[in-house]
């Protein structure tokens, strides 16, 4: 039983629910969008300007709750950029991602530069605090599980239990659903598949500002460019081994966030495996992971396909 | 869906080939540099200033038009392959990773076969990139036609893998002996790219990738297999009802885009460095989906708008130094070229439909 009391095992328990964070937020997020029948390719440009956005919103203003306020707001914007695009327009949704993605690449990096010159000594912030919840703490695996994090940890975490509340328990889910499946019907039954498909990408922007947020205020304290480095793309795909349910991608995010915390480990220890191949894991993972649950991936009908009133 | 695939080729063609298609690309453009005019004003820069020396640098002397040729050759080559993927309805996102694959192999088949004949040593590590290039799209090609993975998540793993896995090459088994740099040795003259012009670094990469150019060109207008390709993506049920093969024209998509992506590796390695690199690349295979799309997917397009980006990434650095307004700015206008392109497509037809519905 002393592997349960390991201060290492503790620590790498921590970090995976630290790492998984970013990614369920966007996940989370996708999910919405996805169940209301838009694919979010946009994800990672929105983690990347909520991650610039929060930070630069924190260094400006030293509260760590405008930050995050911040770049929810920001990402929630860029999504209803984004379904003008690709509801309004009836753009295809994989370009329009890309190119949204590249514009808040451009955008993050432009305005970066502006704010803090491209001296050499990075700009830090004191990032949130985990919470100490004494003894608890202590308990092993449960510990580092659910008792040594920051605020916007235990809110990530409630945002999942509201997603389940409102996708399968409450009528808004149930719209959402509707019009990700048979947008037609959906109409018919009273509901604007258009307004529903704009809410649904602002919230999922939205969650993934928070995500990338994550990554400046709360695991780092810095900025840099292109931080997300691939985290939405992850997302969508995390999307599809949870099933695009609440707490499937929970787990799964828990999932890629060990696979990046074992890694960081190894790198540290004589294992013999080129630091190389250790970094690769998590991408290595996603491409796994898509191999084997994407035949399975139970889409909703109408995703990727836009809506065109009264039928098209 | 009663459209017939016939009737989707003529659709593609009218969309596609109309001198109007040119006119809409220059128009985005030249809205886009004005947009970023309006950025750069906001920030009490001056744009013109700005532009005139990004364009003074990429554009205004030999050296310069030379370089912005030198950077064309990457952007083209991962271009032209995207583009005849996205033809094929594949996304394709990987051309980087594939660069990178393909820059290795051509390394290393260059350093195996230093001091034969130029004429053996350059083809063979031509054909080694685009067929390295090729099996990494490959993968790709395999999980989605046969595990049903959506291409454009995994081509992007595989940028990352290919990155790091070239990385672990260049810090292990192909290592520079005696060097501390993740890097080969260089290359003999035999496996160098001859050079175009006198004083500058331009290479023998221009002329090849302007071949592949018009091949790929005549390839997707005047070839039945062309003509495949594009039935199958504008419409890949229609094209199966009509005997077509859907899964031939899909790998076309995957192993063209591979091998042309791997040559950009190529000619990058053999033209311009001399040696594999760790940083190969900025991003070639990432900007080149935006000049795919400006070249509204046509090779001949796709190579002019590989000019223009090419152009502004070179003097994005001397307009950061002469007009302090951050070199970031032309990722920007990149985007945004893109967005406005996307959006003027689709705004005849969201404005037909409203005329329609009000009468």
């Amino acid at each position: 039983m002393e592997l349960l009391a390991d201060p290492v095992l503790a620590g790498f328990i921590a970090a995976s629910v630290r790492l998984s964070i970013p990614i369920l937020l966007a996940a989370l997020g996708g999910m919405f969008a996805e169940k209301s029948g838009v694919l979010n390719i946009g994800l990672e440009g929105m983690m990347l300007i909520g991650c610039f956005m929060g930070f630069i919103t924190v260094h400006w203003s030293g509260n760590l709750w405008l930050g995050a306020g911040v770049a929810v707001l920001v990402g929630a914007i860029a999504g209803l950029g984004l379904a003008f695009y690709a509801v309004t327009l009836r753009s295809n949704q994989v370009v329009v991602g890309i190119a949204f993605n590249l514009l808040m690449l451009g955008v993050s990096a432009y305005f970066f530069r502006l704010a803090f010159g491209s001296g050499t000594a990075a700009p830090r912030i004191t990032p949130f605090a985990p919470l100490d919840f004494g003894a608890l703490g202590q308990i092993p695996i449960l510990g580092p599980l659910l008792f040594q994090h920051d605020p916007l940890t235990y809110l990530s975490l409630g945002l999942v239990i509201a997603g389940w509340l409102v996708m399968q328990r409450s009528t808004i889910g149930l719209s959402i659903k509707a019009v990700g499946e048979h947008p037609e019907a959906a109409e018919t039954l009273g509901l604007d598949p258009i307004a529903i498909r704009y809410a649904a990408v602002a919230v999922s922007g939205a969650l993934a500002g928070l995500g990338g947020a994550f990554l400046s205020i709360s695991a780092t304290g810095v900025f840099l460019d292109n931080m997300t480095a691939g985290r939405g793309y992850i997302a969508l795909a995390i999307l599809i081994l949870g099933r695009r349910h609440p707490f499937g991608v929970m787990v799964a995010a828990l999932l890629f966030g060990a696979a990046e915390a074992l890694q960081l480990r190894a790198q540290l220890l004589p294992v013999g495996v080129p630091l190389q191949f250790l970094i690769m894991l998590p991408y290595v993972l996603t491409i796994v992971v898509l191999a084997v649950s994407a035949t399975r991936s139970g889409a909703p009908a109408a995703l990727g396909q836009p809506y065109e009133k009264g039928g098209g | 869906m009663s459209e017939s695939a016939s009737e989707a080729a003529v659709g593609l063609a009218r969309r596609w080939l109309l001198p109007r298609s040119v006119l809409s690309g220059v128009l985005c453009v030249v809205a886009a540099f004005a947009i970023g005019a309006l950025l750069i004003a906001a920030i009490g820069r001056d744009p013109a200033l700005a532009y005139l020396s990004l364009f003074e640098a990429s554009l205004g002397s030999t050296n310069g038009l030379a370089e912005t040729a030198i950077r064309t050759v990457p952007l083209a080559f991962c271009g032209i392959g995207i583009a005849l993927a996205f033809r094929a309805g594949v996304f394709n996102v990987g051309a980087e990773g594939q660069l990178f694959i393909g820059g290795v192999a051509a390394a290393w088949v260059g350093l195996q076969l230093g001091g034969q004949p130029q004429w053996l040593v350059l083809p063979a590590m031509g054909v080694a990139a685009a067929v390295a290039g090729a099996a990494w799209s490959a993968v790709a090609g395999v999980l989605k036609l046969k595990f049903r993975a959506d291409e454009l998540i995994t081509t992007i793993m595989l940028n990352y893998i290919a990155i790091y896995f070239v990385g672990y090459l260049l810090h292990g088994p192909l290592q520079d002996p005696g060097s501390p740099l993740a890097r080969t040795a260089r290359l003999a003259a035999e496996a160098r790219l001859p050079m175009l012009l006198e004083g500058t670094r331009l290479h023998a990469g221009l002329l090849l990738v302007v071949i592949v150019a018009i091949v790929a060109q005549l390839f997707l207008w005047r070839s039945v297999a062309g003509f495949r390709l594009r039935a199958v993506g504008h419409n890949a049920r229609a094209a199966e009802n009509t005997g077509m093969n859907v899964k031939a024209a899909l790998w076309t998509g995957f192993l063209v885009c591979g091998a042309l992506a791997g040559l950009a590796g190529f000619s990058e390695v053999a033209g311009v460095q001399r040696r594999m690199i760790e940083n190969l690349s900025p991003g070639f295979g990432y900007t080149a989906i935006i000049v795919a799309l400006l070249g509204q997917t046509n090779p001949l397009g796709v190579l002019a708008a590989a000019v223009l980006f090419a152009a502004l990434q070179i003097g994005s650095t001397t307009m950061e130094s002469a007009a302090g307004v951050p070199s970031a700015l032309t990722t920007v206008i990149q985007a945004l070229v893109v967005l406005l392109l996307i959006g003027q497509n689709a705004l005849p037809r969201l404005v037909r439909r409203r005329a329609v519905s009000g009468s």
